[in-house]
């Protein structure tokens, strides 16, 4: 009994200095959380993200990190959910005390956690959420490496009128904040140029049967179907349409940017043809060569977001560095004055956080299950 | 609305019927024989399309595929059914028959376990990505002219006249076998039926065993048919099949098919002849119709033969 004294002194040193250790060891990481669907049906957009995140983290690190402090990612899985993105952000704030975000993915998802990272003073960069939104509510922390739907949508509905020249068109949405909004965007490009379509509706997420809708399009003697939405329901969507014969020119997002959109169809003759509107192609961008490179090396294909979710971590980087602070307000007000050299070139940012040029171009899907952009 | 395309949404409602009728089937038995609802049924659904891809896989690369392509179809199918209901054995096995006797949240909750545990099984050691099967069926039925025509694919036609088929003979074995005896036995009255020298535990595995064959059958089909599948897809098609079966009358085996069609009928000319947005809502609305005037489904009176 008499030793139990000393055994609980024994055991609050050990505590003290394991807490004085551990408190060195959280002065010399920065923790950035990385948000997405790294699980669900949309796991393979969050392997864009960490992908790309993590050889940014990588990289920078090798470079001596942030004046000496090394970045260390937390993965915060949403799988899409936004009730599931608040629970991650919440954790990331309060557990992980993480000093920036790269994420979410999904622009449901984006929405409801920036709030928490907006109360928290927590700079996120998006690689990927385009609902205009996003940033359209004045959020001080919110910035973008993307465009928006009402640009992407501007082109989708120029193509299809000016260029494919199509006279009956089917809107199709995923009922998503993404997907509905982008076909919104396009809905509204097209009335503009004085198409009004012949069908808008929205399918269920997570289902595969759409026959029932591809009837109806085939009823309507469409030419052209604009779909807003992502490739696990675009594949399965185009495939059921050729396979009752229904030709119409297949239009959507950047949604489906994944070589899994031909996975999803079930094979590759079902996407041939298939137009999608996408940022230019980051892998062309001559800064970004060496990164490429680093990529195929390790036998990964930065395709999509990869690049997007890389350039966000090194604007993050630049601005933990150039503000010298932590505080997302002070660092996205350094990021709005001055541009960051990316591995996709030179980014500026506008007051709202959205990147002053974006570059939406038209793509095409091949018979090979690739995509490349349209001439 | 032109006649082919109302016949067109009939025959779309038709497969879509079929298919949640099969995994019907598998939630109506167990509910019959242990009043539980297995909620991992529809993973089992799920794996049965991974198991499906994979043997197909072996079989391309022993070159059977390239020899005869029908059988490599039947070798896969059989494979296919033998390992999930393997899955759905070894499922009852280890989550269900050691909580016997047990509360009957007990086993509610060991079958939602189930259900994240088969997910996640298959997300980590098949990665979360779609995965895609090539389609072998070709070919498509169409009767009509140049465009007002009807459409039913070769696969399409499979899944319809197997699902019929398997549903035949299950009732065949219900009504006819001295397993089927020895299955009503045991839904009467397992105690007795064990006085008796039935052992209901063997019992119990066996339609484990049979609804999971018959969730294979669709899996494999169902993979075929729409080409891609996902370790997420058990869950609303399991959803709906569930929905099925209560429709149709829980515990009753034609209920189940029944149900199926009803609410793949239902889905497709909602969808076809009104509204996309609002197919599920109608759906469901339809269900809780049904539920308010017949409270045990459709089929599911209580002289009705349960399985």
């Amino acid at each position: 009994m008499n030793r139990s004294p000393f055994k609980k002194t024994l055991f609050a040193s050990v505590l003290c200095a394991s807490m004085a250790l551990s408190g060195v060891a959280m002065a010399e990481v920065l923790k950035i959380s990385v948000a997405g669907p790294h699980t669900g049906a949309y796991a393979a957009f969050g392997e864009q993200l960490w992908r790309g995140a993590e050889q940014a983290a990588k990289d920078i690190n090798a470079a001596g990190g942030i004046n000496g402090k090394m970045l260390e990612l937390v993965k915060s899985d949403d799988a899409c959910e936004p009730k599931q993105a608040v629970a991650v952000a919440n954790r990331a704030v309060d557990a992980d005390k993480v000093v920036g975000v790269v994420g979410h993915f999904c622009s449901s998802s984006t929405m409801p956690a920036s709030e928490i990272y907006a109360d928290a003073d927590i700079l996120t960069i998006t690689p990927a959420s385009t609902n205009p939104q996003v940033t359209e509510r004045g959020l001080p922390t919110m910035m973008r490496m993307c465009g928006r739907d009402d640009q992407q949508g501007i082109v989708a509905g120029d193509y299809i009128v000016k260029k494919l020249g199509s006279k009956r068109v089917a809107i199709i949405h995923d009922k998503d904040t993404y997907g509905q909004g982008l076909a919104d965007a396009t809905r509204a490009q097209l009335r503009k140029n004085g198409l009004t379509e012949v069908l808008y509706e929205g399918l269920t997420r997570g289902e595969k049967d759409f026959n029932a809708l591809v009837t109806k399009i085939r009823s309507l003697n469409t030419d052209a179907v604009y779909f807003g939405g992502l490739h696990t329901e675009a594949g399965p969507l185009v495939r059921q349409m050729r396979e009752q014969g229904v030709n119409a020119v297949f239009i959507s997002g950047d949604g489906i940017v994944s070589e899994d959109f031909a996975t999803a169809a079930g094979g590759n003759n079902f996407v041939k043809g298939v137009q999608m509107t996408f940022g230019a192609d980051p892998r062309k961008n001559a800064a970004g060569k060496a990164v490429i490179e680093k990529f195929r090396a390790a036998n990964y294909e930065p395709e999509g977001y990869t690049l997007y979710s890389y350039a966000s971590m090194q604007v993050l980087a630049a601005a933990l560095k150039g503000s010298g602070s932590t505080s997302g307000a002070k660092m996205a007000a350094w990021l709005k004055k001055n541009p960051v050299d990316t591995v996709m070139g030179s980014k500026a940012f506008d007051a709202k956080g959205d990147l002053q040029v974006s570059d939406y171009v038209m793509y095409s899907w091949d018979d090979k299950g690739k995509y490349a952009e349209v001439q | 609305m032109d006649w082919h395309i109302f016949a067109q949404q009939l025959v779309n409602g038709l497969v879509l019927g079929s298919i949640y009728g099969l995994i019907a089937i598998g939630y109506t038995m167990v509910y019959g024989i242990i009043g539980m609802i297995n909620f991992a049924h529809g993973d089992i659904y799920m794996v049965s399309a991974y198991l499906t891809a994979i043997f197909l896989a072996i079989l391309t690369m022993l070159g059977v595929t390239a020899v005869s392509v029908p059988l490599a179809l039947v070798v896969v199918m059989l494979l296919t059914i033998m390992f999930t209901a393997l899955y759905g054995w070894t499922v009852e096995r280890v989550a269900y028959r050691p909580l016997r006797g047990s509360t009957r949240l007990a086993p509610l909750i060991s079958a939602i376990g189930m259900s994240l545990v088969l997910q996640n099984y298959v997300q980590i050691s098949q990665g979360a990505r779609n995965q895609g099967i090539p389609s072998l069926i070709e070919g498509t039925l169409r009767v009509g002219g140049e465009s007002a025509y009807v459409q039913i694919t070769t696969v399409q036609l499979l899944i319809v006249v197997v699902s019929f088929v398997a549903m035949g003979i299950l009732t065949y074995i219900i009504h006819k076998t001295s397993l089927g005896r020895q299955c009503r036995a045991t839904q009467q009255d397992r105690k007795m039926a064990n006085i008796l020298g039935i052992n209901t535990d063997r019992v119990i595995s066996m339609v484990f065993l049979i609804g999971a064959a018959m969730a294979a059958i669709a899996g494999a089909l169902v993979s075929f048919n729409y080409g891609s599948f996902d370790f997420y897809i058990g869950f609303v098609t399991g959803i709906k099949a569930f929905t099925a079966a209560v429709l149709g009358g829980i515990g009753s085996l034609p209920g189940a098919m029944l149900g199926g069609l009803i609410l793949g009928l239902s889905e497709s000319l909602f969808s076809g002849l009104i509204n996309t947005d609002y197919k599920d809502v109608f759906a469901f609305a339809l269900l809780v119709l049904v539920l308010i005037f017949r409270p045990s489904g459709l089929l599911g009176k209580p002289e009705v033969e349960k399985v």
